[in-house]
């Protein structure tokens, strides 16, 4: 019975081992290891041996040697870090500040609360590129964000993201579509953390006539902890992983033609597939998984030690 | 003694109770109207994207560039929903992006019942080794996978034609480990007795899985059936890559390259016209799955 169930089970699960070792776990390992090979062509599967220059040449410190020539490739020190960074440092804490203050805010109401709901709920519901081309339209130099803001100092032909637009400006408005973009799902996962918190909470608090500000503070956010980590570090490793969203807002990795002021870690890799540089990208990849492993860890040891169950 | 006229008075506070849950309410209500009107501008800036989309669909160019911005189309330009049919290529992308969404989605749940059943109901060496493998899969970023999967269809020779193409874009997402693991989750809410009894009756481990846990796990068929619908309507990266021919483009693709070019003014008009076509799918099988959405998207969350 015993022997009998484990080729059965093993036979249940025969399509996904078999789809996953072609298209998980082969590539994982091959990726690595080309990540480590010098001059890879992919279309011939040729290389010229090991190397670890990979690294040191995404990252800009060493440089590339042809014809007597070195040049240093600086568009990921340059643009692709800095860019991933200011988004992740950026719309990660705002977007969760709103969210929260928004579920907190709808789990206190009893009227129209549906109809909130599933309004903020909506931008999930939508196609990064179709939204970002949305934002492409409100953000043009003759659009309605600097018609609507001409009372903070904006106005008409001013460039956001359009040709000759200044990198800052372009962040800005990147980051504004991508918080839009990200509040639902955080939403989400408040509200079914809060309305999982005992009301005896609130009711001592009632007792005690605890004001509302201090019960947010001192009830309501430390036990929704679990889900507030767990949406940070969801939505730091989505940071990282930001392509989408200015493919969507730009249709090219730059405020100008050629220019790569835009690029980010995921653009660049993505990018050199066509360029047949792949060599580079699984190098970068790699740094990329490496950095989303060390935030999985750490979520891992802060939320056995810090959270409040 | 009349008890209607009977008043708690608190002292020291000169107060009595009725005043204090006079001030409660007030406060109360500043309170409430505060929180409303806040969630109500929230709701306005996050559904304005929408409303503009709408309305800038339905302006003629000159009115889209004019520097006085106007929140009603002055002249209602219908006609931007057929031209847009000369530059946007909806009715392929469609047909493509419901081949591919299709495919994939059956081939997804066939793979999932199977591998959910294994781990939920069949005992065997190695499971929890295994499954613990799949979860710890989850962590790895796509990108990844990417360069070497594209390596692998280039390879096979599937960028060649459309069987090729199509193939490549439907194979390698017939696999998801997160809806292994809702479907797993929902297969062990199944009490055991049921299992018991059909095998009394004389039943086998498959008709078991197609007669009872098939149907009783319905509810989380449909998310995971609508969730990666809405996947393959979203999904850009991989058929960028596979597909770069005209014909083969999915939605999202296809919108984003025939805007792509942008020589002189872009026809803002046809551009939000096209966004409203790829959009308004997606809104409509959110009002009508709404539950089975919110459901599969919020699981995430929820601990244990």
């Amino acid at each position: 019975m015993e022997s009998k169930n484990n080729w059965k089970a093993w036979l249940y699960l025969a399509p996904v081992i078999i789809l996953m070792s072609v298209f998980t776990f082969y590539p994982l390992i091959n990726t690595i290891g080309i990540s480590f090979l010098k001059n890879y062509n992919y279309i011939s599967q040729s290389s010229d041996g090991f190397t670890f220059d990979n690294y040191g040449i995404v990252l800009g410190i060493k440089g590339i040697t042809r014809f007597g020539h070195t040049t240093y490739m600086k568009d990921v020190i340059d643009y692709a870090i800095p860019n991933t960074l200011i988004v992740t440092f950026v719309t990660v804490p705002l977007s969760i500040i709103i969210s929260l203050m928004i579920s907190i805010g709808l789990n206190s109401i009893k009227f129209f609360k549906r109809i909130f709901q599933t309004i903020f709920f909506m931008p999930y519901v939508t196609n990064a590129i179709a939204v970002g081309m949305v934002f492409t339209v409100i953000f043009d130099r003759n659009g309605l964000f600097n018609y609507l803001f001409q009372f903070l100092g904006t106005s008409m032909g001013q460039a956001w993201i359009d040709m000759g637009a200044s990198r800052e400006k372009a962040m800005f408005a990147l980051c504004v579509y991508i918080i839009w973009h990200s509040l639902p799902y955080k939403i989400l996962i408040f509200l079914s953390g809060l309305q999982n918190i005992d009301q005896q909470y609130y009711d001592a608090a009632k007792v005690d006539s605890t004001p509302k500000w201090k019960v947010a503070w001192r009830i309501t956010v430390p036990l929704l902890s679990p889900q507030i980590l767990y949406v940070m570090i969801t939505s730091f490793i989505g940071a990282f992983k930001e392509y989408s969203s200015v493919v969507g807002l730009l249709g090219q990795p730059g405020t100008s033609s050629g220019s790569k002021n835009m690029y980010t870690v995921v653009y660049y890799i993505y990018d050199t597939i066509s360029a047949n540089n792949v060599h580079y990208g699984s190098a970068a990849a790699v740094l990329l998984f490496l950095l989303i492993l060390v935030f999985t860890f750490i979520q891992m040891y802060v939320s056995k030690k810090r959270v409040h169950y | 003694m009349e008890t209607k006229n009977l008043r708690l008075v608190i002292k020291g506070a000169q107060k009595d109770t009725n005043t204090t849950q006079k001030v409660d309410k007030i406060l109360h209500i500043i309170g409430m109207t505060l929180i409303y009107v806040f969630l109500a501008i929230m709701a306005l800036i996050i559904i304005f994207p929408f409303y503009w989309m709408l309305i800038t669909s339905l302006k003629s160019t000159e009115e889209i560039r004019r520097t006085t911005q106007t929140f009603f189309p002055e002249v209602v330009m219908w006609s931007n929903y057929v031209d847009v049919f000369k530059r946007f290529d909806f009715v392929t992308y469609l047909r493509n992006t419901l081949i591919v969404g299709v495919i994939s989605t059956l081939g997804t749940l066939i793979t999932t019942i199977f591998a959910a059943f294994a781990f939920a109901r069949l005992e065997f060496k190695g499971r929890d080794l295994m499954f613990s493998i799949l979860l710890m899969t989850m962590m790895i970023p796509g990108e990844m996978m990417v360069i070497t999967n594209y390596i692998t269809v280039s390879n096979l020779g599937w960028l060649k034609d459309a069987t090729g193409v199509f193939t490549s874009m439907i194979v390698p997402f017939w696999i998801s480990v997160f809806y292994i693991y809702l479907l797993r989750q929902n297969f062990k809410q199944i009490p055991n007795e049921l299992y018991l009894a059909a095998k009394v009756d004389g039943k086998s481990d498959w008709s078991y899985l197609w007669k009872v846990m098939v149907p009783l796990a319905k509810p989380t068929l449909i998310t995971i059936f609508i969730l990666k619908l809405m996947g393959a309507w979203n999904s850009y990266v991989w058929p960028n890559l596979v597909a770069d021919k005209e014909q083969y483009r999915l939605i999202s693709n296809g919108l984003r390259s025939s805007f792509s070019t942008v020589t002189g003014e872009p026809q803002y008009g046809l551009q939000m016209a096209a966004t409203v076509l790829v959009t308004v799918p997606l809104l409509l099988l959110f009002i009508f799955f709404r539950k089975y959405i919110m459901r599969g998207v919020g699981r995430a969350g929820i601990k244990g």
